[in-house]
This record gives structure tokens, sequence and C-alpha cells, in this order.
């Protein structure tokens, strides 16, 4: 039985732990074996932490003997994308930079997971900087699609989204901050959510674009992804921009009921540069939730047109900021024998961040810099607020507006790595959503020569309730969750 | 000076924030504690840390633009300038830029018996940055080694902008000490510019005199007391108008003062040459102080020195010298309104507090609230004197012991005998004992030289500790040697 635990989600394990039918060491050494038996063709990890995750599966099997009252995610290994920090455990953020960094505290993510008792199995690979859409921008190594290890896993969270889908991992964590959660679990084929901005603390997140970042789960269905939720929402004093309002018991909403919903697919994102069989999938999934009970119709959001050049201004030019602190001086890598401070600076920097981390490096100095600040950065800033406008003009007749998540499936490994504005584009459905700070969650609504298409679903500020209601109904009753990648190819 | 040109000056403090805890984290902003042992994540600049605004440092900052007459602005919004330097661990420092907490007051000062305003422009909130030692050279270039101390990082620094109103280099000290007084007074910086908890650089520029345009001016920095403002200011108001006169032209640039020489030296121009890059600080939402808050803030203010030295002057009738001195701590002020509420001689106790009690404040370092000394206590010694029971001289004497000890009026005056003789047959004896021992100015006096008998007064009070009543002493004598 050990040998089938990986391939189970958390709230199925979860009540076999309850049952005490099995232990937390039991499926941490099944995920384990998964990856031992997998990892050298998915490559979905930067670092494993086998005896800490034990250890902490030997307390939670302790909680769970004892009786006390626990959390369903007690006993639960959780695999944590490596920008999200880990006291004494190695944070790279995929990036040579930082390649020894040992954070001297927890993110509130990762320190909320431990005090519920989840071991965390290790930290999964992605863009530098979670700055890409395909793991290729990782400064070790590239990710694979266990659907087809020849096809990229998405990314930035692509070693989180890979994880969970091989089994190599029952749930994981990612960060989101321009579809970084949800393209990925699009081309897995699991489930991704990205939560409201302010609704997750990113205290502890190390920093790509703080007004667009936001953590959220990457799991194998919408339950888990609930479950996951209600471990890591919540006001933290220590993010000033985290919203103080109550959290909701994430698992009440998965009622599978679509009734009364309105539902608006974004037009703007059915046409041109959308794949066909995606959109056929879309469509699909929209006439299934009109079956349920749901209101389907058409909405246009004109302003979405203007959400990635907005954002490839807005995100470089706050990671320009964030990112000044990788110096050499105080943490990090440091370039050897330089003769002086300035070149110290320089020669750290030209060594330590990949291509892509320094052209938005640059192209976010260049559009702070005096002269230009208006015309950029400012002018981004006034799309933002159009684009904003335009979903909360469509929220007074929409419940949920949905969308493909990606324009097409997992493409394959090199595919657009020269090509950086058609890379930029992969993002052009999940973009215009962190701009306007909504929530948005990708499932599986289908396959495209094997590969797996997303359905994206977006909703208002704080709905996350709505969207985990909508996508639990559709899964429920759909089978495309179900299916497993055979590890094929390569 | 130069009656040809019009000088301007305009002023850029800096004032640390006397919060117990940093701008952006809960770190102590202790100073002098042992090198990087006041740090955490968050002021070090770790991966993934988060700014949390210090509510007090807001508070303090409100309190200050409520004092300088400024109008405290509905919103203001924090923002990240950038610059590469070791001691600044973000490399951007979080600083109140386009939106400050405050803007348009005005201070007022007095120069050679002229009292003018000076306008604020603003008033913002920043961190400051930590402090770097230099091996092998002054500066970070071409020394051997630097070492970095980040206690200082993140320190809450209040920065106050006055507009181009200050006429002379002695105006910007004048404007600097009334500042000193003032954030001193309303208790939000200790102020001391020795110690960089108050600091200045100054714009200056000159201009023909009756021409309203600016002329170019300088940046001088590194001024560290109320004398480096005024000598380094003169010497590059001297600089100006020797290249003026000459046909020459100023060129804008930075300048140190040299504190030795006197003298202002140039800094490549390139070395600040920068583009900071200013944005609004992602991580922070504006800060939107409400109403009753701000209102909240000014009732805890109480009174500002101008309005109190001029209310000492009507209800005490103070000479102007001792108001100065009373109101310039507001400590010292209370103390002295509380000791009149029990005891109605107000000259009498603002000569004590600025006198002995303020000599032993300042040699044991202390300010009067730290003190065994009382309102209750004073009054009670001061009445002694007042009825005669005792002398000046013991009055002092019990009051030290008061200050040293702790202990009270009466235990002191019993355990020491210090009231006053009042057994005649006791001072008479003394009074012999004198004219005895002091025969050349016994001689004098006879001879008519009368102002002789102040001699023999102190030493009759020498010889009984003070215990006795001087003018009883000099009847006395006067009957001995009559």
């Amino acid at each position: 039985m050990t040998e089938e635990l990986f391939g189970k989600t958390a709230h199925e394990l979860s009540s076999l732990l309850k049952k005490r039918e099995i232990s937390s060491v039991e499926i941490v050494e099944s995920v384990y074996s998964r990856i031992g038996a997998v990892e050298d063709k998915i490559k979905a990890f930067v670092s494993i932490s086998r005896e800490q995750a034990l250890e902490a599966a030997r307390k939670a099997d302790a909680k769970l003997k004892s009786g006390e009252n626990t959390d369903p995610l007690c006993g639960i290994p959780v695999a944590i994308k490596d920008n999200m920090c880990t006291k004494g455990v190695t944070t790279t953020c995929s990036s040579k930079i930082l390649a020894n960094y040992l954070p001297p505290y927890d993110a509130t993510v990762v320190a909320k997971l431990k005090e519920l008792g989840a071991p965390s199995t290790g930290k999964t690979n992605l863009d530098e900087f979670a700055m890409g859409s395909s793991t290729e921008n990782s400064g070790f190594h590239t990710t694979r699609n266990p659907w087809n290890i020849e096809t990229v896993p998405g990314g930035s969270s692509g070693g989180s989204a890979a994880a969970v889908a091989s089994g190599e991992s029952i749930a994981a964590l990612g960060s989101d901050t321009g579809g970084s959660i949800r393209q990925p679990a699009s081309f897995c084929g699991v489930v991704g959510l990205k939560p409201t901005y302010g609704r997750v603390s990113r205290y502890g997140l190390v920093a790509f674009a703080s007004s667009l970042d936001q953590i959220g789960p990457i799991t194998k269905d919408v339950t888990d992804a609930a479950l996951l939720m209600n471990a890591i929402a919540g006001y933290d004093a220590k993010d000033s921009t985290s919203v103080n309002a109550p959290v909701p018991d994430y698992r009440n909403v998965l009622v599978g009921n679509a009734k009364r919903f309105r539902i608006g697919i974004i037009s703007d994102l059915m046409g041109k540069g959308i794949d066909e069989e995606v959109k056929i999938a879309v469509r699909d999934a929209a006439k299934q939730l009109e079956k349920l009970g749901a209101i389907v119709e058409e909405v246009s959001l004109p302003t979405l047109e203007y959400a990635v050049p907005a954002y490839y201004i807005i995100a470089p030019a706050e990671a320009s900021s964030n990112l000044a602190r990788y110096d050499g001086v105080k943490f990090g890598r440091r370039s050897k024998d330089a003769p002086d401070l300035i070149t110290m600076y320089y020669n750290t920097r030209r060594e330590g961040f990949g291509s892509e981390v320094k052209r938005r490096i640059m192209i976010g100095t260049y559009a702070l810099s005096a002269g230009y600040y208006d015309a950029y950065y400012l002018k981004a800033l006034k799309v933002r607020t159009l684009i904003k406008q335009d979903f909360e003009k469509a929220f007074t007749r929409f419940d949920v507006l949905i969308s493909p998540t990606a324009p097409s499936p997992a493409f394959r490994i090199g595919e657009k790595v020269s090509d950086p504005i058609a890379m930029y584009l992969s993002d052009i459905a999940t973009i215009p959503v962190n701009l306007a700070g909504l929530p948005a969650i990708s499932l599986p609504c289908g396959f495209s020569h094997g590969l797996p298409i997303g359905l994206q679903m977006i909703g208002e500020a704080f709905s996350e309730e709505k969207l985990l209601q909508l996508a639990y109904t559709y899964e429920q009753n759909t089978d495309w969750h179900k299916r497993k990648p055979e590890l094929k190819g390569g | 000076m130069h009656s040809k040109y019009e000088t301007v000056i305009g002023l850029e403090t800096h004032a640390q924030l006397l919060t117990e805890s940093k701008m952006f984290c809960s770190c102590s902003t202790k100073f002098g504690s042992k090198p990087n042992t006041n740090i955490c994540p968050v002021c070090t600049g770790q991966p993934g840390v988060l700014p949390v605004i210090n509510k007090k440092a807001i508070e303090l900052a409100i309190k200050t633009a409520i004092a300088l007459n400024c109008r405290i602005e509905k919103m203001s919004v924090f923002a990240r300038k950038h610059y590469f330097y070791p001691d600044l661990p973000k490399d951007f420092q979080v600083s109140q830029y386009e939106l400050p907490l405050a803007t348009g007051g005005f201070v007022e000062i007095e120069v050679e018996g002229k009292k003018q305003k000076i306008g604020i422009t603003r008033i913002h909130l920043e961190e400051d940055a930590g402090k770097l030692v230099h091996k092998g050279a002054a500066r970070i270039m071409g020394a051997g080694e630097s070492l970095v101390d980040y206690n200082r990082t993140g320190v809450p620094l209040m920065e106050i902008v006055t507009e181009p109103d200050i006429r002379s280099p002695l105006e910007a000290k004048v404007f600097m000490e009334t500042l000193q007084h003032l954030l001193q007074f309303i208790g939000v910086c200790d102020a001391k510019m020795e110690e960089g908890s108050l600091r200045c650089d100054a714009n200056l520029s000159l201009r023909p005199a009756g021409e309203t345009k600016l002329g170019t001016k300088t940046e001088v920095k590194n001024m560290n007391s109320f004398r480096a403002v005024l000598k380094a200011l003169e010497a590059e108001e001297k600089r100006h108008a020797e290249v003026l006169n000459e046909g020459g032209k100023i060129l804008q640039e930075t300048r140190f003062f040299d504190d030795i020489n006197e003298t202002t030296i140039g800094m490549r121009s390139k070395e600040f040459a920068h583009d900071y890059r200013y944005f609004p600080e992602p991580d922070l939402v504006p800060v939107e102080p409400d109403h009753q808050w701000i209102e909240t803030i000014k009732n805890t203010l109480g009174e500002l020195p101008e309005a109190k030295s001029e209310r000492f002057f009507n209800e005490y009738s103070l000479a102007a010298g001792i108001n100065k001195i009373l109101i310039s701590d507001k400590l010292k002020a209370d103390f002295f309104e509380r000791t009149v509420k029990h005891f109605n001689k107000p000259e009498m106790i603002a000569n004590w507090i600025i006198g002995d009690i303020a000599a032993y404040l300042n040699e044991n370092k202390k300010s009067i609230n730290e003190i065994s000394l009382t309102p209750e206590k004073l009054s009670e010694i001061l009445k002694l004197i007042d009825n005669g029971t005792i002398t000046g001289k013991i009055a002092k004497n019990i009051l030290l012991e008061v200050l040293g000890t702790g202990k009270t009026v009466q235990d002191i005056i019993k355990e020491q005998g210090l009231t006053q003789i009042s057994d005649e047959g006791e001072l008479v004896k003394i009074v012999g004992d004198v004219i005895k021992n002091n025969p050349k100015q016994v001689d004098e006096f006879k001879s008519g030289k009368d102002t002789v008998i102040m001699f023999l007064v102190g030493q009759v009070m020498k010889a009984s500790k003070g215990r006795a009543k001087p003018d009883k002493a000099q009847e006395l004598l006067r009957k001995a040697l009559g």
C-alpha cells in the first residue's frame, strides 16, 4: 500500500491518517520513494530535506496519535517553492547569487505549515527569482513536464506543479506574480489558486514584484486547494499589505452547486493567439457549467490588450528595486578579488544573475529613470487602473469570469527561449488578474496531444469561496483531474 | 557682510526621533550598543522581509508638524530612494518623496532683537542608514577593509526642510538653535548636533542686492555643531562673493565643510550625480492619520516655548534672562510651576532651579525628574530660608544632602543641627572669638574702614558653619566693636 500513497490527494491521506490506517512517516517515505524513482527525469526540486521531513512526520504522527484536534494537513507533506524563506534551509530562488543563502527566519506561510504539522519535503525549482514561464530561466536546471518530459512544466512555479503532477509531492506552495501558479498548474494538469492580493502574507516570500506577488496552493484537486488555503490565508501584522478580513473555512463551500452562477467568458481571451483546441476545451467547459445550472455569456474587457505591456513595465520596475540588495555585501554570492567596491558590485551581479533577470533589471531601471518615469511607469499604473475598472464593471454582471489559463498547452523545451516576447505572451490570460489584484484558479479542462489544458476562473477580490465552489462543482462532474501522467518521452 | 549681495540660505535638517524601536521593525534604537546587535532580518534587508511602519514615529512627526505650524497631509506616501552603498542594506532608502507627512509651516526666530518667520517647506519621515568604518583610508575608496554596523540602520529620521528664507549664516545658526530647543521641548528628539541626533545640510546662494531671482546654489554638508553651521556658511558665503566679484560663475555642487581649516571643499560633482529612481514603496500602504488621532496628539503637545515664555513673564514677572533659561528645559519649567504652587516666591524658586540645582544636574548628567528632589522638598527648604530658620548657605547644604541621599529635609536638619543659632549667648561667644582672631581687620574697621565689617560677618558665618543669621552677626559685631 505504501507504494501508492504518493498518488493520493491530501484529503484522502488525511482521512486515512485520522483513521490511523497509515502514518505520516509512511506518506513521507512514499513521497521520497517516488522522488527517488522519477526525480532524475523531472528535476522538480532544488533541494530535498529528507531528515527534517521525517522528523516533522514523526512529530505529526505523535500529535495524531495523542488524539488532539489536528488540522487536516497535519502529517501531509508539502513541497515549497524555493523563493519562500525556510529557516536554516537554503532558499535560492534558483539563482546562483543565492545558491548558498540560509535564511535566518521562516516565511509566514512556512511557519504556518510547520505549526499545523505539515512536513516540508523540499524546495522546488523555479525560473530565477520567479521571472519566467517555463523554469528554463532557473540558474540550476530546467524542470520537465511529467506529461511529456520534452516539454516545459510552465513557470515560474514549474517545480511545484511538476512535483504535484508526478506524485513527487502531495501538494505544494507556489507564488504568482503574472501567472506563475496558474500557468504551470495548467501545463501540468493540476489545480493552482492565486489568492486575492493581501489574502496570504507575503512575509518571507522573496520579492519579485511586490505589488503583484501572491502565494497560493498547487494541488491535485480543488478540495486540497481549499485545505491549503485554510492553512495559509489570513492577516499578518508583518505584511502591511495583507488584509485584515476574516478567513472563511474554505471547505464549507465545496458543495457541488453551480446554480444561479453568472459566468462571463472573456471574449478578448478567446480569439487570436489562442490555440484552437484550447478554445474548444474552454467552450466545452462553459457548456458543462451551463448544464450544471450556471448562466454563461460572453463579455469583453477591451483593456486586457494592454495588460502584458503594462505588466512588463510595473513588474520589472519593482524587480529592479527589490533585487538591488543582492550586491555581495551582506549575504549571498560575492565576487572574489575585485579591486574596489564598484567592481565588486558589477562582478557580483554579472556573475550571479542570469540573462532574463538582468534583462528585467535593465528594463525596470530604465522605466524608473528620471525623464522616463512618467512616460513608462506612471502610464503603466494608469493602464493598471483601467484594467481594474474593466474587471469591476464585468463583476457587476457576473460572479465569475472564465478564460483559458494559457494560450496553449505546454510548449517544447527551448521553443521560446530566444523569443522573450513569445514567452511573455504565454501569460496573456493570467497577467491581467495580478494587475487587478484578483483571485483566480486554474483547473484541468481537457487535453491536446496528451498535454493538459487549463481553465481559468477569475473572481472579485476576496471571492475565493465562489471560485472554489464553482471549480469544485466542475471538477466533480468531470474526470480530467483523475488522469495521471505516465512519465513518457525523453 | 558684502552689501553688494544678498545671501539666501535654505536648510535641510535631519532629526533622529526618540522612539524605542526602529522605523520599520522592532529592533531597539539604543545608541552605543555593540556593533550589529540591534539588528534583525528586516533592517538588514534579508530576502523576503517586509517593512511595518512604527506608529510612534508618525506620532512624533505629527507632533513636530503641529509645533512647526505645518499642515498635516491627509495622505502621505513612502517611496524608495535608490543608490548602492554598503551602509544601505536594501540598496534603497525608504523615505517620503512626492507626498510628505506635513507641509507649509514656519518657525519664529529672533536675531539681534529682531523677530522673523522662517518658512518650513515640508516635514517627512525616513530611515537612517548604517555606519561604516574604514581601515587604511578615510573613505571606502582606497580602504583596505571596511566594516559596517547596521545598528543605526532603520532608525527613524525626520527631515525638516526650510524655505530659502534665511539671509545670513547667523540666522541659520539661530534657526538651528531654535529648532533644537523646540524639538527637545516637545520631546521628539534629543537634538544633539555633536552626537548626530540633529544634523543639517545647507543650500546657499548669493544674488545682487535687490535681485529677486536666485543665484546658483551650492550644498554644504558636514556641519556637526552650531558653530560649524556658522563657520561653514560664513566661509561659503565669502567664497561665493569672491568668485562673483572676480566675474566667475558658481558651480552647482555639494561641498564638505572642513572643520579644522574652516573652509568648504568641493566634491567631484559626479559622485553625487544620482538618479535615485524614486517610486512609491509597494510594501507599505499610505499614511492617513485620522482627525481624531491628530487632535489627541495636539492635546498631548501642551504649551509651546513661545507661549510659555509669555505666560511666565505675565504670571510670575520673571526677568527675561531667567525666563529664557528656565523654559529652555520643559521639565525644569514644569518643576518650577509645581514648586510655585507650594510656595509663592517665583523669582527665588527660579534662581535656585537655574542655579544650584541646574549645576548639580549638569554635573551628574541628569534631568530634573530623575533626582530625589521634589517640588515639595524644594519649597520646604526655601520656606525655611524665608522665615529665617536657616541661612541660604545651610539651605544649599541641605539641598545637596537631599539630592545625594534622598532624605527628608526635616531629618537632615535634625541630624545635623542645622537650624540657625537662636541662642544669643552662643553667637556672642563666636563673635568674641572672631574679633580676637582677626586683629588686623578689627583695627582697620576701627580706623573707619566700614566695609571690613562684611569680612568679619563672613568669619562669623564660617565659624558657625553657616548657622548664624548674617544680620544678627553684624549687629553683635558692631556692638562689640562699638
